[in-house]
């Protein structure tokens, strides 16, 4: 014979399991739905990690073979060479689009690295305001796939350099590296075995009759 | 004796000397030196693995070759001497096509290239000049002045082009005129390129623009490059008539 009391305490733990269950059953229940609409309010946008600030992009034009300013508003990091490698980002992202003026596959993952560096003055000491070397580590997969063509190249390199000094004003000279690699040229034509100077890349006017 | 001596008369003399002393500074004069001759140079670009661009079912390096000689065949007829970097589908690097252009004391060296373009205005050409800066002539003194290598006339190979950047945009000029006049777009621009940095010649690249491959497009570019060939030719023509001193290797 089961004495009463065990009779007892067995009918309220099997009345407290069944009552767990069913809380939990709701619990659950009830997280699969918040799941299910924190799904449909997901940011279409990724969020902001650096305040907006006004860029000036200069933007290649194979049509008249010139290279004109456009200022755009985008979040720019503080730190000099991660908002260089954000605005050249962009350049690319602009001539990846399908109507783009210039177009180059690849876009912003294109750019590996941007590297700056002091210019050392005659006396071999660099100044806090000295003028910088960028140096624009490129992926293999961009000179790859970047169209053969006088024109073309040089308007991309044109228009990196003269992004970069539009942005980064101390940036003087610009040298490009593919892979960490040197490279002779970017697609067949344009040189990539020397410095660039950003004061030598000022737009070419078209010369259309 | 029969045989008399007979001395000569003093006016005689006087004739004989003054003739001997007038005949005497053309005698000594050296024959004139032959006029330089107007030489051009036509660099294909590309070569050997170096197919270049791209042009639909075409590699660059084949485009540029049978441009080359089209273009030779143009000149030659209206009677200027050509020199061409390569005449078959090898390879041919930077340093040996300068040092080609450079031997040939050219008044005139056109580096060919082609490519697509993405543009909708059709086909083009495009001009392109050495972005080496320019300098000062003083700087470069002519070679026939110059002394042996290394002295102080030494140019350093790979910036020979700065000295000539002056001269290589007014030959610029005068293709962008011509083939203005035929009705081609063109624009001009400066470009760093190994091949005519090194180049002490006035040095134009030239880079036609062919449009997408279509069955439509490869008929128009056919007449295109026919078109841009004559245009360069009657530029070529009208750079040597401008002035002899093309031919003289200054820069």
């Amino acid at each position: 014979m089961i004495p009463r009391h065990q009779t007892v305490l067995f009918v309220i733990l099997l009345l407290a399991s069944v009552i767990m269950g069913a809380l939990l059953w709701n619990q659950l229940r009830r997280a699969h739905e918040r799941l299910l609409r924190g799904q449909d309010a997901a940011p279409t946008q990724a969020p902001q990690v650096a305040p907006a600030e006004q860029a000036t992009l200069m933007v290649a034009n194979d049509a008249d073979n010139s290279v004109q300013p456009r200022i755009l508003t985008l979040p720019l990091p503080q730190n000099p060479e991660a908002r260089a490698r954000a605005v050249l980002g962009k350049l690319l992202d602009l001539y990846a689009a399908p109507d783009a003026t210039h177009p180059i596959p690849g876009g912003a993952s294109s750019i590996a690295q941007v590297f700056l560096v002091p210019i050392a003055e005659s006396n071999g000491k660099a100044s806090p305001t000295a003028p910088q070397l960028a140096v624009v580590n490129l992926t293999n997969a961009f000179a790859a796939g970047h169209p053969s063509g006088l024109e073309t190249e040089t308007l991309t390199i044109l228009s990196i350099c003269a992004t970069l000094n539009a942005n980064l004003p101390r940036v003087t000279q610009v040298r490009f590296l593919v892979d960490g690699q040197t490279r002779a040229t970017l697609a067949g034509h344009a040189d990539l075995t020397r410095t660039y100077l950003t004061d030598a890349t000022a737009p070419t006017e078209g010369a259309n009759p | 004796m029969a045989g008399t001596h007979r001395r000569p008369s003093l006016p005689g003399s006087l004739a004989a000397i003054f003739i001997l002393f007038a005949l005497l500074p053309a005698a000594a004069q050296t024959p004139p030196a032959p006029a330089p001759r107007f030489v051009v140079v036509l660099d294909a670009a590309h070569g050997g693995d170096d197919l270049g661009a791209r042009l639909g079912n075409q590699a660059e390096k084949d485009y540029t070759l049978a441009l080359s000689v089209k273009l030779r065949s143009l000149l030659m007829a209206r009677g200027i001497a050509v020199v061409t970097t390569r005449e078959s589908g090898a390879d041919v690097d930077a340093d040996r096509r300068a040092e080609i252009a450079n031997r040939a004391n050219a008044a005139a060296c056109l580096n060919l290239h082609a490519a697509l373009t993405s543009s909708k205005n059709g086909p083009a050409v495009h001009l392109f000049l050495s972005s080496l800066p320019p300098v000062a002539e003083s700087r470069f003194p002519p070679l026939r002045q110059r002394p042996i290598a290394g002295g102080p006339g030494f140019v350093p190979w790979r910036t020979a082009q700065s000295a000539w950047i002056t001269r290589s945009t007014a030959l610029a000029g005068v293709l962008n005129s011509a083939l203005t006049h035929t009705g081609i777009t063109v624009t001009l621009g400066r470009t760093a390129l190994p091949a005519i940095d090194s180049m002490a010649c006035p040095a134009v690249a030239v880079e036609i623009a062919l449009q997408r491959q279509t069955d439509a497009a490869s008929a128009d570019d056919a007449g295109f490059e026919a078109k841009v060939a004559d245009a360069l030719a009657a530029a070529l023509v009208e750079w040597r008539a401008d002035g002899g001193q093309f031919g003289v290797r200054r820069p």
